[in-house]
């Protein structure tokens, strides 16, 4: 009960001071838009000039005329399954399956597919004649399949940066050591940042995300609640592992310095900008144990493949246990001074 | 004699350093009283209260309160300020008050708080925009905020102008007529003269002497000082009947006879236009009893 009390005096402590600090507030909220619509416009020309052919099997078995067809990139897939969804989302034009003959599938509703078959059935591909199957599904943009990467990212500069630093701060100027000598535990003390930064963080992807919809349409083929339980775990993950480095630190530029050793890898290796399932298996290994890859890898499924519950709970059950350890491990070594 | 607060033994050494910050101290607080503890900077001052607030732990001694070792719940019966502290940004003196006095299941009255700190006038002004007299009110009430017993003041006037400390003293003096005790650290031995029933002079994390302030002057000394500039003194060809010190640019002898000293002084050609006679402080007593300043 007083337990209750006291978290939420902090909480609302905590509010105050964010919503009443005007720049960075409006940097929360102005860089994900920034990013959003920044990215919606470089992307949004017809920049894609290459055709996009995917292979199922082996490539080297690839008629070698076709294979050497300029401007038509071949991208390898293990399962036919996905190479197909893929191909449903307009984000491969056409999938072939060497072989004598040939099996190829193409979306008919994609003009690129339509041309890239052309292209095809000029070269050495045609003979023997190929089979051909069609699938039909309608087209992923790359914004959509960009945004939840975009908004992820954001969330995860804005958890880890904003409740490290303030605990960092809070340390070195005597705050935690002024409220150490009150009766209010640390745990009651961490929990409180932890809601304030997670509510925080759900506005801010609310307001963005809705506001930038109104723009860009996103497709949304998922239920808009499974991509907040995504963020909301996620942020609250992300904040988790932000104490866990403030949990000791002393100075800005030490908190500074293992934040950014944390960010940086999670920006360029959590799928954000490209999606790492071509990348070599180690690698792909290391994004696993990320965060930020669940957050994206779960979001993007509910954008662009309308994912259910259960086909997220993977990744809902890795950012649950990821939280549990990190708000432990930081609640156990968090010291006031 | 009942002390409602006291330290045994206490000893504490930081990790790497040569000497002990607190080298067997001890000392007993009686209830509803003030009592100082005088040093230089770096004595052991604010490492010795922060042991007996409970906020730092020692390597060994310890402290009581009221009898028994000072415990969780003596973060309830007790206020602190300290020397140091910053204040949450953003947020203002009214909410400061509202935030602290949430952690506390029994609080002071706001308003008598208010009241008391004088802190109407920047009652909803950000605690960043504070002058430091301001600040300084602001953390004792904060300090106040759940009505305690026992009140530490850890340096509490150190950077404020004349007119704010003298201010501050009025408010600990009312604090004190509220049957509060309160446990002060100073550098300043005015301070510790005007508000202090009992003080302990500490050096080097020992107590050197401890008694009331007049008691303490008059059992070290049992005479007055005489002080003249060094350019106007003349030394005598005999000794003087007293101890003679340089201090800045004067010369100040302590003795017990008067008479005698003016007499060999004007005997020796001293000019004694700029000659002052004042009693002796707690200052001359630190600086008898350590042959060094209090404030270096």
């Amino acid at each position: 009960m007083s337990a209750a009390r006291r978290f939420w005096a902090v909480f609302v402590a905590r509010n105050k001071e964010f919503v009443r600090d005007r720049g960075s507030l409006a940097w929360n909220l102005a860089f994900p838009l920034l990013t959003v619509f920044g990215m919606a416009f470089a992307f949004s020309g017809k920049n894609q000039e290459v055709f996009k052919v995917g292979v199922v099997g082996e490539a080297a078995a690839l008629p070698p005329g076709f294979a050497a067809t300029k401007y038509v990139q071949f991208v390898p897939f293990e399962s036919e399954d996905a190479a197909q969804t893929r191909l449903r989302h307009h984000q491969i034009d056409l999938l072939v399956k060497p072989g004598r003959p040939l099996e190829y599938w193409i979306n008919e509703t994609s003009p690129k597919g339509y041309l890239v078959e052309r292209v095809m059935l000029g070269t050495d591909a045609a003979v023997p004649k190929p089979s051909r199957g069609t699938v039909s599904g309608r087209e992923i943009r790359y914004v959509d399949w960009l945004v939840p990467g975009l908004l992820a990212m954001n969330m995860m500069f804005s958890a880890l940066f904003g409740v490290g630093y303030a605990i960092v701060r809070y340390r070195k100027n005597g705050v935690l050591k002024r409220l150490k000598a009150t009766p209010l535990r640390a745990v009651e003390f961490l929990a409180a940042q932890v809601v304030s930064r997670v509510v925080l963080v759900l506005a801010v992807f609310a307001i963005v995300y809705h506001g930038s919809d109104l723009f860009l349409h996103y497709q949304r083929l998922g239920s808009l609640l499974n991509l907040y339980l995504i963020f909301a775990l996620g942020s609250a993950c992300l904040v988790s592992l932000g104490l866990l480095v403030a949990a000791r630190a002393t100075s800005e530029e030490l908190a500074g310095g293992l934040l950014n050793l944390l960010s940086w890898p999670m920006m360029f290796l959590s799928g954000v900008w490209f999606s790492l399932e071509g990348a070599p298996r180690p690698l792909r290994l290391v994004a696993e144990a990320f965060p930020l890859t669940h957050v994206i890898d779960a979001s993007r499924a509910v954008m662009t493949e309308g994912a259910t519950l259960s086909q997220l709970s993977s990744h809902l059950a890795v950012l649950t246990a990821m939280t549990v350890v990190f708000l432990a491990v930081g609640a156990w070594s968090f010291r006031w001074e | 004699m009942t002390a409602v607060l006291e330290a045994r033994n206490l000893v504490k050494r930081y990790p790497g350093a040569s000497a002990n910050a607190v080298d067997g101290l001890s000392l007993a607080v009686r209830e509803g009283t003030c009592f100082g503890l005088l040093g230089p900077n770096g004595a052991g001052k604010t490492t010795t209260v922060e042991i007996m607030e409970g906020v730092a732990a020692p390597d060994s001694g310890a402290v009581l309160y009221r009898g028994a070792p000072i415990g969780a719940a003596f973060r309830e019966r007790s206020g602190i300020q300290f020397q140091e502290t910053a204040l949450q940004d953003k947020l203002t003196v009214r909410e400061l008050l509202t935030l602290f006095g949430s952690f506390y299941p029994r609080v002071a009255p706001p308003a008598e708080l208010i009241e008391l700190c004088d802190l109407g006038e920047f009652l909803d002004r950000d605690s960043k925009k504070l002058s430091g007299g301001q600040r300084q009110r602001v953390l004792l009430a904060i300090a106040l905020v759940n009505d305690p017993d026992i009140v530490f003041l850890d340096e509490p006037t150190t950077g404020l102008d004349p007119q704010a400390r003298r201010n501050f003293w009025e408010l600990v003096r009312l604090i004190k007529a509220r049957g509060k005790t309160l446990l002060l650290t100073t550098h300043y031995m005015e301070e510790a003269y005007a508000l202090c029933d009992e003080v302990a002079i500490v050096d080097r994390g020992r107590v050197i002497a401890q008694g009331e302030p007049d008691h303490l002057l008059k059992k070290h000394f049992d005479g007055v000082t005489i002080e003249l500039p060094k350019a106007d003194y003349r030394a005598p060809a005999a000794p003087l009947p007293g101890k003679v010190v340089e201090r800045g640019g004067a010369v100040e002898i302590l003795t017990s006879e008067v008479d005698a000293t003016l007499a060999a002084l004007m005997a020796s050609g001293s000019a004694l236009a700029r000659l002052q006679v004042r009693p002796r402080t707690l200052e001359d007593l630190f600086l008898e009893l350590t042959g060094r300043e209090l404030r270096e």
